[in-house]
């Protein structure tokens, strides 16, 4: 195994959009727009922004 | 959000400027304290006309609060500031029982006024889809919270690009949500968000302990041989990661106090990775476990080949910021 220091590297974009793009308080009604209402087909976007709902199934079947 | 809603969000921008005045008058009748009415005030005149508002997080209402915002910059380089809500009954009349003692903590939301130009629907749906004007967004969006964060102060983040119209729509929206905010605050204060991802890493060089019986073998059955010693190292990488996995994510649930699993990462994004990631979690720890967390889960998965381990963060709590949708 190996171990890359924390502090050595930049926040990973990947890392901030599985958080960006999935997490953080979610507000409906009134926004400009939705994220969800984008495509995001590009350079597999797809797949870092796959649905919360199933990400929260996901949590909710694995034990802690 | 329904077709109703954008339609009528949509019908309701057209009479702006009527807003910007009933605003005005509003933030004129708000017993503010004295500093925040004035940021306020001046805010509003100088730059509802041609803005809008981006908000990035709620938080508690306090000095350090305001203190911490003072000189930060926002998504479109624009100062940020706390715009308070939660102050009075939804209607704006006071409650006859209320008193300090019975109130509860005051919120506030992050924000910043950008150009109406630069985040209206369309521009939105350009830029989402250019991964430049995502990157920087989302590089921006994250250090105002962070730089939150980073004083130890309680936030919940918003999701990117979480844009109004104006000022009162977000005092209104989150208004409406307090009832969610408060209990959410307090579980994440003086937690953080740690990320751990779980990557099957074959070893290509050194785990093939076969190479001197091959010798006598002819170059096509040799070739076979070691196709097959790899395509062996493969899935013993893959089944040690995925062992792995639940064992960190048993050993993980005993120091956190929340766990999300986020999808594992693929794709040209995920960029230079040791081997496919089996899994990509988010924990919720207490501050003062935060060593104790990764030096445990960094050890436990110590000499085990075929498996790579990294833990991120600290983050803010953006996977455990997301109360449940109130049912309209």
């Amino acid at each position: 195994m190996t171990v890359v220091p924390v502090a050595d590297r930049p926040v990973a974009l990947i890392d901030l959009l599985d958080r960006l793009l999935q997490g953080g308080v979610v507000i409906t009604g009134d926004l400009v727009l939705s994220i969800a209402d984008v495509d995001l087909v590009r350079i597999d976007l797809r797949a870092v922004i796959a649905p919360v709902a199933a990400a929260a199934v996901d949590a909710a079947t694995q034990p802690l | 959000m329904t077709d109703t809603d954008i339609k009528t969000a949509i019908d309701a921008d057209i009479d702006l400027d009527a807003e910007i005045n009933a605003e005005i008058d509003n933030d004129a009748k708000s017993d503010l304290d004295a500093e925040m009415s004035n940021d306020v005030k001046t805010d509003v005149d100088q730059t509802a006309k041609t803005d809008i508002v981006y908000a990035y997080a709620v938080l508690r209402r306090t000095p350090e609060a305001a203190r911490a915002v003072a000189n930060l910059r926002g998504v479109a380089g624009e100062p940020i500031r706390l715009l308070e809500f939660g102050d009075d009954a939804p209607d704006g009349t006071p409650d006859p029982d209320d008193t300090p003692e019975r109130r509860p903590p005051a919120l506030a939301a992050v924000v910043g006024p950008v150009p109406a130009a630069d985040f209206d629907e369309a521009s939105l749906k350009a830029g989402l889809e250019d991964l430049g004007w995502l990157e920087a967004t989302a590089r921006a969006h994250h250090a105002v919270v962070a730089a939150l964060t980073g004083r130890g102060i309680a936030v919940l983040p918003l999701r990117l690009v979480t844009v109004y119209r104006d000022e009162d729509r977000v005092r209104q929206t989150l208004e409406a949500r307090r009832d969610d905010f408060l209990p959410l605050l307090d579980r994440v204060t003086g937690h953080v968000e740690l990320g751990v991802k779980i990557y099957a890493a074959p070893d290509t060089e050194s785990s093939d302990p076969e190479p001197t019986k091959a010798k006598g073998l002819g170059v096509g059955r040799a070739y076979l041989a070691g196709r097959r010693r790899r395509k062996r190292s493969t899935e013993d990488a893959w089944q040690a990661a995925t062992d792995t996995a639940a064992r960190l994510r048993e050993l993980a649930g005993t120091l956190a106090v929340d766990h999300v699993a986020f999808h594992p990462q693929r794709g040209e994004l995920a960029g230079s990775v040791p081997g496919p990631n089996v899994s990509n979690d988010a924990y919720l720890v207490p501050e003062d476990r935060v060593e104790d967390f990764r030096t445990r889960v960094l050890a436990a998965a110590e000499g085990l080949p075929g498996v790579h381990v990294e833990v991120t963060g600290p983050w803010a709590p953006y996977s455990f910021s997301l109360p449940a949708e109130p049912v309209s």
